[in-house]
């Protein structure tokens, strides 16, 4: 689907990515509010789910080339955080959802996890 | 690419503001020379670990990033507290962080152990009270 599906599957705000939207596909997602989880297990190209707002989840996604930050609980980033996303080209939304509700509506509407469990991958990577 | 390409990134102890400048900058240069997407992906997980470890942990820090034909090589040293007992440290989940660091979203413990997995060379060595250095080789053509 396209990240315009995912901020009406989620009833989103689109803070930054408003150029992109409407063409960039998403197929995956990993959810998590520890950063060092995302670094060890989110893939390349997939949305990444979580509560903090710092602008570290900004730089994370980029080192990962994260195809967007969706922030979950109603949160909105600072200004700093959403400077940092523009200039580095990455799209974050905010949803008032909780995280096991924006990540159940997505599952829901065929965005699956990038990785399905620790030490196996959907795409038989090792 | 013929010529090899070498740099060296300073990075200050607990700047948590500007926490992964020096890896995003190594990962564009390394945009630029055209590296493989996968290759560039565990290079700057390996080099945003690293520096996320000497602002949590050193006083301070240099990174260098050396490419050559065959291999991409990153050399970190700083100058900090040392690890006692490094096969403690790489155990995936084992974490000194304080809670400031965690607060962040880091010091799960996932570290050099992430580090590890994104080499395909990895050597790390430590003296208590001295410092930390790493050498971390990611081959260009994948495994």
């Amino acid at each position: 689907m396209k990240l315009h599906d995912v901020v009406e599957i989620l009833d989103a705000k689109l803070l930054i990515g408003e150029d992109r939207h409407r063409e960039l596909e998403v197929k995956t997602a990993f959810s998590a509010d520890l950063m060092s989880d995302v670094l060890a297990f989110a893939k390349s190209g997939s949305l990444i789910l979580t509560g903090l707002t710092t602008p570290q989840v900004v730089r994370t996604a980029s080192i990962l080339d994260a195809a967007a930050l969706i922030i979950v609980r109603g949160k909105i980033p600072s200004g700093e955080t959403l400077q940092l996303a523009r200039e580095l080209d990455i799209p974050v939304l905010s949803t008032r959802y909780i995280l096991f509700e924006t990540s159940g509506r997505l599952y829901a509407n065929g965005i699956v996890g990038c990785v399905e469990k620790i030490g196996g991958t959907r795409d038989g990577e090792p | 690419m013929s010529r090899a390409y070498e740099k060296t990134f300073p990075v200050e102890g607990d700047n948590f503001d500007n926490a992964g400048t020096a890896s995003i900058e190594i990962k564009k240069i390394l945009k630029d020379l055209r590296i493989d997407e996968d290759v560039l992906r565990k290079t700057a997980i390996a080099v945003y670990e690293s520096e996320l470890n000497i602002i949590s942990y050193a006083r301070s820090g240099n990174i260098t990033l050396y490419v050559d034909d065959d291999t991409i090589n990153i050399d970190v040293e700083d100058e900090g507290p040392g690890i006692e007992d490094i096969d403690l440290a790489m155990q995936p989940g084992y974490s000194t962080a304080t809670e400031h660091i965690r607060q962040m979203g880091f010091g799960a413990g996932m570290g050099l152990y992430n580090i590890k997995s994104c080499s395909d060379l990895f050597e790390i060595s430590s003296t208590p009270n001295v410092g930390t250095r790493l050498k971390i080789i990611i081959k260009r053509n994948g495994r």
